[in-house]
Parts: structure tokens; C-alpha cells; sequence
């Protein structure tokens, strides 16, 4: 299976990304900057966290409008695996490949921790290697994490089982403990915390490391029936 | 002809504005505590060569619409005036 870490100017959790694939996963994987147009050579597509052009306007508004955004909306499209991790998820919001969009944190602090989250959604392709209602400690790094949407939206993330992960105790403000929601096709994942920081013991949990693997074993069960 | 745009981009009624209550705060700090309902928006401005076939109207709601603002918890208004080039 072929990641692709997309790199934007102002990312800085692409390198973590990518040693998760390539180290934590034993997968190929490549940094794609936000120039590139074609993504045909990939089977997952990954957006990391950090500031993507500084923040400015809104974060990951800027971003959604670079050049490799419409090559991922296609990818999007055609069925494939997507995921935004913290400002990659801000970017999948502000592309509206996801429904939604980020406030400040309610205490507007950059919240910096390990958290606990519940998986809420065990079918979705990203989460499928984790028990229902498991609870997996993951860190969070971000300072607009407050998820907000209107009655109508959340009520269909509930309704379709869109919400994946939540907060066990809600840190920034998020609606109903919103960590992380899949789009309605359950092939584009954004979630706030950072699963590519937990992938080894070492660094505190390798709870992340699942998400990953998920993935991959969605890739290979898909890939047996199709070849 | 070109036309000086300024764009308001504050949030919606709806969503609570933890920026506003804190600045809100500060106020009582400094002993004004006559004031509520503080809210923190953005103030743009641009200098604007409509395109022909398309009002100016069109193209500062595109703009708002799909960049400037986020239709999803922000609302926007803008106000225009000619630019008078000696």
C-alpha cells in the first residue's frame, strides 16, 4: 500500500506522518508537495498537522484552495481513503469534504496532551482493528479544535454513524465531544488528535498505530477480492 | 473604473464567541463593566477591476462566499465605493 504525505507550506507533523507509515506501519510511503496535481500512484492519501500557510485567515482555508486540493477531491470522490489529521482536518472542513468548521479552543489555550478517546465507530475503514467503545489514548495538539456545526448536521453525523471518535473528557468546547467524523461514503476520516504520535510505547502510546493498520487491512481485503 | 471594497466578516448570531468573552472579562478587569455582547470579527479591504459581464456584486459574493467568510459559522456584509483617481 502507497501513502502519500501531502506538505504544505507550514505543515510540521508530516515527518511524524511519515515515520508512522514508514517505520510503525512498514509501508511505502512519499511527501507530496501541495504543488502536485496527480495522485493516481497512491492508495491513501494523509494530510498532517501544523499551520498551514500560517494560519492565516482561517486555519486551513488557504490550504484548501492550493493546487493538490482539487486532485484530492477527486481522490475523495473516486472512493479512496483520505485522512486530515488536526490542521489537515481543519483543511478537509474548509474544502467541504467534511461537513463543519473549527472554532478556538472555549478556554483559548493551545491545549498540548494526552487525551482519551472513545471509538464510537468500529465499522469505518479507518477503525476497524479497534474495539467499539474502546477507549485509546492519543495526544492533541491545537489551539482551534472546537468543533461546531448546526443541529441539522449533527444530527446526521449521529444518524449515520459519521461520528468516529469522541472525546471521553472534552477539552476545547467541541459539540457532543466531537473528536473525529468520517464523510458520508466513510472514506475521508478528519480527526483532531494525532494518531501518528502514538505509534510506539516509547512515546507514551501506540494506541495511534491501529488507526494505520486499519487502513491497510481495509487495502488488502479490498485489493484480494478486486485482483 | 475601480471600486474599493470593504468586507465584515463577524460570526454568526448562534455560535458563542470565546474570544469576546474573554476580551469581555478584561473590560471588568479594567472596572467598565457596562458592556455585553462582545464579539471579534475581521475587517478587510481591496482595491477591486470589475470584470466585465458580471456585477460587482457577483464577484465580492463569490469571494465572500467561497473564501473570505465561512458560510458554515460566520456571516458577512461589504460596502463599496468608487476609487476618484486624480
Amino acid at each position: 500500500m502507497k501513502f502519500a504525505v501531502i506538505v504544505f507550506p507550514g505543515s510540521n507533523c508530516d515527518m511524524d506522518l511519515f515515520h508512522a507509515i514508514e517505520t510503525g506501519l512498514g509501508e511505502e510511503v512519499d511527501y507530496v508537495f501541495h504543488t502536485e496535481t496527480n495522485l493516481e500512484n497512491y492508495d491513501a492519501i494523509l494530510l498532517p498537522g501544523g499551520f498551514s500557510y500560517g494560519d492565516y485567515l482561517r486555519s486551513g482555508a488557504i490550504a484548501s484552495f492550493s493546487n493538490v486540493m482539487e486532485s484530492v477531491k477527486q481522490f475523495a470522490e473516486s472512493g479512496k481513503p483520505v485522512l486530515g489529521i488536526c490542521n489537515g482536518f481543519q483543511v478537509l472542513l474548509e474544502a467541504g469534504l467534511l461537513p463543519g468548521a473549527m472554532k478556538r479552543n472555549e478556554a483559548l489555550k493551545f491545549i498540548c496532551r494526552p487525551v482519551e478517546l472513545t471509538v464510537e465507530n468500529n465499522k469505518s475503514i479507518f477503525t476497524t482493528n479497534y474495539g467499539l467503545h474502546e477507549k485509546i489514548n492519543v495526544p492533541i495538539a491545537h489551539a482551534e479544535g472546537n468543533y461546531e456545526c448546526d443541529e441539522e448536521t449533527l444530527k446526521d453525523l449521529e444518524q449515520n454513524n459519521q461520528i468516529v471518535f469522541r472525546y471521553v473528557n472534552n477539552p476545547n468546547g467541541s459539540v457532543s465531544d466531537i473528536a473525529g467524523i468520517v464523510n458520508e461514503r466513510g472514506n475521508v476520516l478528519g480527526m483532531m488528535p494525532h494518531p501518528e504520535r502514538a505509534v510506539d510505547e516509547l512515546l507514551g502510546s501506540a494506541d495511534g498505530l491501529k488507526l494505520f493498520q486499519s487502513m491497510l487491512a481495509n487495502w488488502r481485503e479490498h485489493h484480494a477480492i478486486t485482483s | 473604473m475601480v471600486i474599493k471594497v470593504k468586507v465584515y466578516v463577524t460570526l454568526k448570531a448562534g455560535v458563542l464567541d470565546p474570544q469576546g468573552k474573554a476580551i469581555e472579562q478584561a473590560l471588568e478587569a479594567m472596572d467598565v463593566n457596562n458592556v455585553e455582547g462582545m464579539r471579534v470579527g475581521k475587517y478587510m479591504e481591496f482595491h477591486l477591476e470589475p470584470e466585465k459581464g458580471q456585477s460587482v456584486d457577483e464577484q465580492v459574493t463569490h469571494m465572500c462566499e467561497q473564501l473570505l467568510s465561512n458560510p458554515v459559522i460566520e456571516d458577512y456584509r461589504y460596502e463599496t465605493e468608487e476609487v476618484i483617481t486624480p
